[in-house]
């Protein structure tokens, strides 16, 4: 299944952000899956499970969001939360609505694992 | 994208998963595209795709439906139809044969057929491929007929300019509302083989059309049959249309994209939040 191929490109950039941040292993990430996204965050999750063995996420946890579809209405400006196959503006019923959220494919959090007692409050961006 | 089968790897991109691809570019790049790491590689073969059409001026055309809704035959009707007034190119795609580039080859129109195997969509690298068969400066419009799937196609970016997706009245009529991703995609929807609707009463071209349009889709959804005819004159206006919008913005080094791909360029703007905790005591 592709979630795999994608599974196996996140655990190269996770081995890559291990590394740079003097790490040891990845403890944690949170992914965003939009429902629109045209992946499945229950496979994402089976499919990460497989992935992960023998590498610095062997024992991470994956946390996945699932992020339903939002709109904001191009006529009243109202924006809510609506079902994948409706995108219409629920307040006026307009047709002309931009999707905001739902398309989503994003990792949104990784915590790393570190040996050192003096990193240990530190938190950065990268 | 396709949930049940290895339908992301294909004979175009299976190099980017070896191990030489591991130190992937992406990494300090854009890292909210982490996840979309393979469809980064694809995005990025994309983009030189869609750059050496535009050299050429070739305005290229995804066409995207479930098997057996109509796409090489609308292909057959507008070869026949235009006669020669633009100068059409087709690259198919297929798991097997090479059938239907025979039948475009038999109306004298060049055409390259891809055979992807059990890859069920055709990706930007594939189409790389194609692209080096054919004489694109000799092209006006380029078809590319992609693998017949309601699923995985929509989610690649081949380099193209325009993405139709048909809807047969074989099928039902609330196909864009159970395959969403793909229907959103659309930039025209064509409700093919409607010389059969007389059989069909249950299909609603109406009901179709309101489907779509409840994606918030504004792209127009014509009908038409490749076997008489009826509606043919409307696509190739549309087609028309379509490609003379096109030369006018190469000029000004601008292009046209598909809809949905120009709306994936807003998302995945920031980086992901690292945090850390100490390794745990053992015992």
């Amino acid at each position: 299944m592709h979630e795999l191929s994608l599974c196996q490109n996140l655990i190269d950039q996770l081995t890559g952000l291990t590394h740079r941040n003097e790490a040891i292993a990845v403890a944690r990430i949170e992914v965003q899956v939009g429902v629109l996204s045209g992946v499945e965050a229950q496979l994402l999750q089976s499919a990460f499970t497989l992935s992960k063995l023998g590498t610095v996420a062997e024992t991470a946890e994956l946390v996945t969001t699932v992020i339903a579809p939002r709109v904001v209405c191009l006529s009243c400006r109202a924006e809510a939360e609506v079902p994948p196959n409706n995108l219409c503006c629920p307040a006026c019923d307009s047709q002309v609505t931009e999707l905001v959220r739902g398309h989503e494919l994003i990792l949104a959090r990784v915590e790393l694992i570190r040996d050192e007692l003096s990193k240990l409050e530190h938190t950065n961006h990268v | 994208m396709c949930n049940t089968c290895g339908c992301n790897v294909t004979d175009g991109n299976r190099h980017l998963l070896a191990p030489a691809a591991k130190g992937n570019p992406v990494l300090g790049g854009n890292p909210a595209k982490i996840l979309n790491g393979l469809l980064e590689n694809n995005d990025r073969q994309a983009r030189l795709n869609r750059a050496r059409l535009d050299e050429l001026g070739v305005l290229t055309i995804n066409l995207m439906s479930s098997p057996g809704s109509g796409k090489t035959s609308l292909l057959e009707s507008t070869i026949r139809r235009l006669d020669g007034r633009l100068r059409l190119g087709v690259i198919e795609g297929d798991l097997e044969t090479e059938n239907d580039a025979d039948r475009i080859r038999a109306l004298g129109i060049p055409a390259h057929q891809i055979t992807t195997g059990t890859a069920c969509h055709l990706d930007a690298h594939l189409i790389q491929g194609g692209l080096d068969r054919l004489d694109l400066g000799q092209l006006d419009i380029l078809f590319i007929e992609n693998v017949g799937n309601l699923v995985c196609p929509a989610s690649f970016d081949l380099g193209h300019h325009r993405n139709v997706t048909l809807l047969s009245v074989t099928e039902g009529d609330d196909k864009p509302a159970k395959y969403p991703v793909m229907f959103r995609a659309a930039d025209l929807m064509l409700i093919s083989k409607t010389d059969l609707l007389p059989h069909l009463g249950e299909f609603s071209p109406e009901r179709a059309e309101g489907c779509l349009r409840n994606l918030a889709s504004r792209a127009p959804a014509l009908r038409l049959s490749a076997r008489t005819g009826e509606g043919m004159d409307d696509w190739i206006a549309w087609l028309s249309a379509e490609h003379a919008a096109y030369r006018k913005l190469l000029p000004a080094r601008q292009t046209l994209i598909p809809r949905v791909e120009t709306e994936g360029r807003k998302i995945h703007a920031l980086g992901p939040e690292i945090t850390f905790r100490p390794l745990a005591p053992a015992g």
